[in-house]
């Protein structure tokens, strides 16, 4: 039950292609991550319907395979 | 009664829940534990109910609000977030007046 930060990156910026994404492995155990996210998909979005962006593109993975992924979203300054 | 039906029926019956891993004197993820910490610093009364006791209710919560992680935080019946979101509201100095603006007593005027 893991996940690599890469194919985290990956399948956020799939859904969000303008994102700019940092993955930091908190645990070294591939289930533990923070993730600073930066998009225009953001803008004028509750933090609640950003974060359904951001779980919506890792297509299911979030809560299985992914056991905890930290957020931070933002739309560009 | 149906999961769905007694999930409608805690989070329209109660000010604040928090679906979480545990239970508020015992939480079984740091994440639950995290958000059970902000509330008692922040001093909001909540009822915390444990999805760990039953399977059903630990995927029927996820469907519910369609968010796939625990713990899920309820206010007035909305659903607030999770984890991550009620921390960076509490450090945004924004959980207070939320709670203040639906109603809800604060006990400590700490900080955020």
């Amino acid at each position: 039950m893991a996940m690599a930060a890469a194919d985290i990156e990956r399948l956020i910026k799939q859904a969000l292609p303008d994102a700019e994404v940092t993955i930091q492995d908190l645990a070294g155990d591939g289930d533990h991550y923070a993730a600073t996210i930066v998009s225009e998909a953001f803008r004028g979005k509750s933090r609640v319907q950003q974060h359904q962006l951001v779980y919506a593109a890792l297509q299911g993975n979030m809560g299985g395979v992914l056991h905890a992924l930290a957020l931070k979203t933002s739309a560009p300054a | 009664m149906s999961i769905r039906e007694f999930i409608d029926r805690e989070v329209k019956g109660n000010d604040v829940v928090v679906f979480m891993k545990g239970t508020p004197q015992f939480p079984m993820c740091g994440f639950s534990g995290q958000v059970v910490q902000i509330l008692d610093h922040v001093g909001v009364p909540f009822k915390g109910i444990n999805v760990l006791e039953s399977d059903e209710l630990r995927q029927g919560i996820k469907d519910y609000a369609s968010w796939p992680t625990i713990p899920q935080i309820y206010v007035k019946g909305e659903f607030l977030g999770g984890c991550d979101i009620v921390r960076e509201m509490f450090q945004a100095g924004e959980l207070i007046p939320l709670f203040e603006e639906k109603g809800i007593a604060v006990r400590d005027r700490a900080i955020g």
